[in-house]
């Protein structure tokens, strides 16, 4: 029996479960209701009648056999899943043929995940004759397993589908079970969300331990010199993972040039749009400014690396600039800044609409024009969430990826030519995991270990710019 | 105001009362209205500014990309009875003829033409996959096998980017040879939107990577939507207010903001390395994607539930509903629309992303679609990620091309959402 065929058997059983609970239960409340004249029998009986007597509406007693039908045995069968090849395997090497296997791991595991293969049907070529010999064992011990499961998984549904049957009564409860499944339901859902960052902690902070073992901590934030290739090599770890020129690049084209750009544009177009724009031209312009937050990272980057790039480096020529590299931090920069404006505007814009209209009619009242209101006083009072957005668009910024993979180069330069190339820490993060996947050499481990700053330098940029947010805007409520 | 006035202000001088029409008061009023102009440009030319380079972006892609979908072709004629083709044109109808004419021979057939029509070395003109398309045309018309039959061949890269007029000197020549003879003709290359990666940019298509980013961006709906819409109204209906639930509420903020890559990496970690699922498949790609887009459905739902006014849950409540009736028939019916534009907006993002698809692996050659959700997959943005990367020119406008096809995708579903919000939304 396949695990399609038995899942597909109990969720029927299910389904007939439901269907004939549900009868039952329209009987017993169609019973109950006979003896009471006068009432709607034909249309709506189990609705309107069975109230009385019934607690709760059929459908409730349908899903409460349901679920018992359903629950234990999906449940059995999602753990047995896991501990069947085990067992499975176990079975196997008591067979005399698995007499002849080499005792040491790895052959005789992939020995053994050959003559799986072959016994499921997934391939059918064994390179090794022991293989071969296992493949009927296998079969054999597959068969026994996985009808065992079904049998016991069709056995659990029956039992737990009789059970719900039996307790099918008047005034059974059955929506109150219900209600508490679901109820659990929900609150599994939202405990993924504190499993995903127990994950994403876990394993950060694991495959650093694990770097860090091998590369002093202290070498890795302040060494100066990075060139993991050269460890890779077996010139040792020293001297080759010190991550600050990285943390410089990310800095440089994250938080400086990129904000360059999107400052300014941000912060204007949001108080165009605030202040000046006719409410037709604003509902027209708003989504358009979106649009560019919508396009995709990947097309940014091949924008700056194909369009962006040469241009820079042309220019740098002639302005005379020598050394400009065609991977220029400049390029990468300017793009991502870009698509940095609309997030730098939408929050701009949030915070100068929540400033208090009165301060503004003061303002006008007083004789000041309309810019000199902006600039001496809806600026003044809305800094705190503008500079809360900053933060948020440079955390977004030092994340970003694939415009710096595609347009930033891959020398780790400590410098500030906007022309030069520079690397940031998504760039090496990607470096480091897409060549050869040993999972435990430095140079693989350190991607874990510039992740987990990188988790922690956004996370505190998050954690202040929402308390900066925050603090402003009771600071006006 | 009980305080008498300062004593300084009896000793001030008369004030007069101000000169409007004065040369200096028109002049500062005149140099404050110019930085009031000034200001409102700078404001308009901001705007101009971030549009203009929207605009510069879509149509440098738009004029690259769009002879992506193109190719050249080159006619060549075959003398098919006089081609040593053993195959008997009336058995060709049968289910087998895919068997029968791969015993043909037909890449020496097609070079042996190509290099009569077209002089020596006339192969090189034509794409390496010329030989299909003669194959195609066989299997559609066995008759032609007893005539002399000109053929429309897609030509090579060199000549097909002669003919976009970008081409070496080389291949410039021989195009315009070959126009001069006549034989060359552009059609839509709806091979490009059929097929799959390939190592020559004149046989690539997109087909393979768009069925990857579809399965991917089914596995992630399945996972994201159900938890995403139930730990939402958990959250707002439900929960009460303690520890738990103020460290669910800021993981999901938190998660919301974590950088995409980081979800590559957690993928790695744990999908890959500890559960040891396989590897490039678009079930790992769609459950790290899923882990990425359910913060932001959460976010949304809960906007979207909050927006629904107490007293349909109170008149819920009046009339004998239990709290979970009263949430699954009345609250989660009026609030889904928003949901939905939250999830569109989510699965928008999670389509265009790249870089967590990276970390697991996904930037295989895969050369066939995938079958299934266990297959090494690939998909549309980290395909684009692939061609860009290539050294021949002839994948610039494929990778421009392959760009129109996920910006259409993006940019529908983004309509779609802002079409559902404004069709749906109610004000209480």
């Amino acid at each position: 029996m396949s695990g399609i065929a038995i899942v597909t058997m109990v969720l029927g059983l299910g389904i007939i479960a439901w269907l004939s609970a549900r009868a039952k239960a329209t009987r017993l409340a169609q019973a109950g209701a006979s003896p009471v004249p006068n009432t709607r029998t034909e249309t709506g009986a189990h609705k309107a009648v069975s109230r009385p007597i019934l607690h709760s509406l059929p459908v409730y007693h349908g899903w409460y056999a349901a679920l018992w039908v359903l629950g234990p045995a999906l449940l059995f069968l999602s753990i047995w899943a896991n501990v069947m090849p085990g067992l499975v395997t176990d079975r196997v090497l008591q067979d005399p043929a698995a007499a002849s296997l080499p005792t040491e791991g790895f052959a005789r595991s992939a020995i053994l995940g050959e003559a799986r293969n072959l016994a499921l049907g997934d391939s059918n070529v064994a390179f090794d004759t022991r293989a071969k010999a296992l493949v009927e064992p296998y079969r054999q011990a597959n068969n026994f397993y996985s009808s065992g499961g079904g049998i016991v998984a069709l056995m659990l549904a029956f039992a737990g589908g009789a059970y719900a049957f039996t307790r099918i009564r008047p005034d059974f409860r059955a929506r109150t079970r219900v209600e508490r499944v679901v109820m659990m339901t929900l609150l599994v859902a939202s405990l993924i969300a504190i499993i995903t960052t127990v994950g994403i902690v876990a394993s950060l902070l694991w495959e650093s331990m694990r770097f860090f073992s091998m590369v002093n901590p202290v070498d890795f934030l302040f060494g100066t010199k990075w060139s993991p290739q050269s460890a890779a090599m077996g010139y040792g770890n020293e001297d080759a993972f010190g991550a600050v020129p990285l943390f410089w690049g990310t800095i440089f084209i994250g938080a400086i040039i990129a904000m360059i750009v999107a400052i300014p544009l941000g912060l204007m177009s949001a108080i165009y749009l605030t202040q000046y724009a006719k409410p037709a031209a604003r509902a027209w312009l708003k989504p358009i400014l979106e649009v560019l937050a919508g396009v995709p990272t990947v097309v940014y980057g091949y924008f700056a690396a194909l369009t962006i790039a040469p241009n820079m480096r042309d220019f740098a020529a002639w302005v005379g600039i020598s050394n400009a590299s065609s991977e220029s931090a400049l390029a990468a920069g300017l793009v991502m800044g870009v698509m940095i404006i609309p997030f730098v505007s939408s929050m701009a814009d949030d915070s100068i609409n929540s400033v208090p209209q009165s301060m503004r009619d003061g303002s006008l009242a007083m004789g000041a024009t309309p810019s000199e209101t902006i600039k001496q006083v809806l600026i003044p009072a809305a800094l705190p969430g503008v500079v809360g957005g900053v933060l948020l668009a440079v955390s977004r910024a030092i994340g970003e990826t694939m415009i710096v993979v595609m347009a930033a180069g891959l020398a780790a330069n400590m410098t500030l030519n906007p022309f030069a190339s520079v690397t940031t820490v998504t760039t090496q993060i990607v470096q480091l995991l897409t060549g050869d996947q040993e999972f435990d050499s430095a140079k693989t481990l350190a991607a874990f270990a510039l992740g987990l700053v990188l988790f922690i330098v956004t996370l505190l940029l998050n954690i202040v710019a929402l308390q900066v947010v925050k603090r402003y805007r009771e600071a006006y409520e | 105001m009980s305080e008498p006035m300062p004593q300084a202000n009896h000793e001030a001088p008369p004030r007069l009362p101000t000169d409007w029409k004065g040369q200096a008061m028109q002049k500062r009023i005149s140099s404050r209205y110019a930085s009031e102009r000034r200001f409102r440009l700078i404001g308009l030319s901001a705007i101009v500014m971030s549009v203009g380079f929207l605009a510069f972006l879509l149509i440098s892609m738009l004029s690259a990309g769009i002879s992506g979908f193109t190719r050249t072709e080159i006619a060549v004629t075959f003398d098919f009875p006089k081609a040593p083709i053993m195959v008997d044109p009336a058995m060709l109808d049968s289910a087998n003829a895919d068997r029968l004419l791969s015993n043909a021979n037909l890449p020496a057939v097609t070079m042996q033409a190509a290099r009569t029509a077209l002089g020596k070395k006339g192969e090189d003109l034509l794409s390496p996959s010329a030989w299909v398309n003669v194959r195609e045309a066989i299997k559609n018309d066995p008759g032609i096998l007893q005539r002399v039959e000109t053929l429309s061949l897609p030509a090579s890269t060199e000549i097909d980017i002669a003919a976009k007029g970008d081409g070496t000197e080389e291949a410039e020549t021989a195009y315009a040879r070959l126009d001069e003879a006549g034989l060359v003709s552009s059609h839509l290359n709806m091979d490009f939107l059929t097929s799959s990666d390939a190592t020559d940019p004149s046989q690539v298509g997109i087909w393979g990577a768009l069925k990857g980013s579809l399965l991917t961006m089914g596995v992630t709906l399945l996972l994201s939507f159900p938890v995403g819409v139930l730990a939402a109204l958990y959250l707002e209906e439900y929960a009460p207010q303690n520890r738990w639930t103020d460290m669910i509420e800021v993981s999901i903020n938190n998660l919301a903001a974590v950088p995409s890559i980081i979800f590559g990496l957690l993928g790695l970690a744990i999908f890959l390395n500890v559960m040891h699922m396989p590897r490039s498949a678009a079930l790992v790609g769609g459950l790290t994607l899923a882990l990425m887009t359910m913060p932001v459905i959460v976010i949304a739902g809960r906007n979207a539930i909050k927006a629904v006014p107490p007293s349909i849950r109170d008149a819920a409540l009046g009339i004998g509903a239990s709290p979970v009736q009263v949430v699954f028939h009345h609250v989660l019916p009026l609030a889904l629309p928003g949901i939905m534009t939250g999830t569109i907006i989510g699965m928008a993002r999670a389509l265009g992303e790249t870089a967590p698809l990276l970390m697991i692996g996904m930037r295989a050659f895969i050369a066939s679609p995938p079958g299934g959700i266990t297959d090494p997959a690939t998909v549309l943005p980290v395909q684009i990620f692939l061609w860009s990367d290539e050294v021949s020119r002839g994948f610039v406008e494929k990778t421009s091309a392959a760009i129109i096809v996920l910006l259409v995708f993006l940019l529908s579903m983004n309509s779609i959402a802002i079409y559902l919000r404004n069709k749906f939304e109610k004000r209480w």
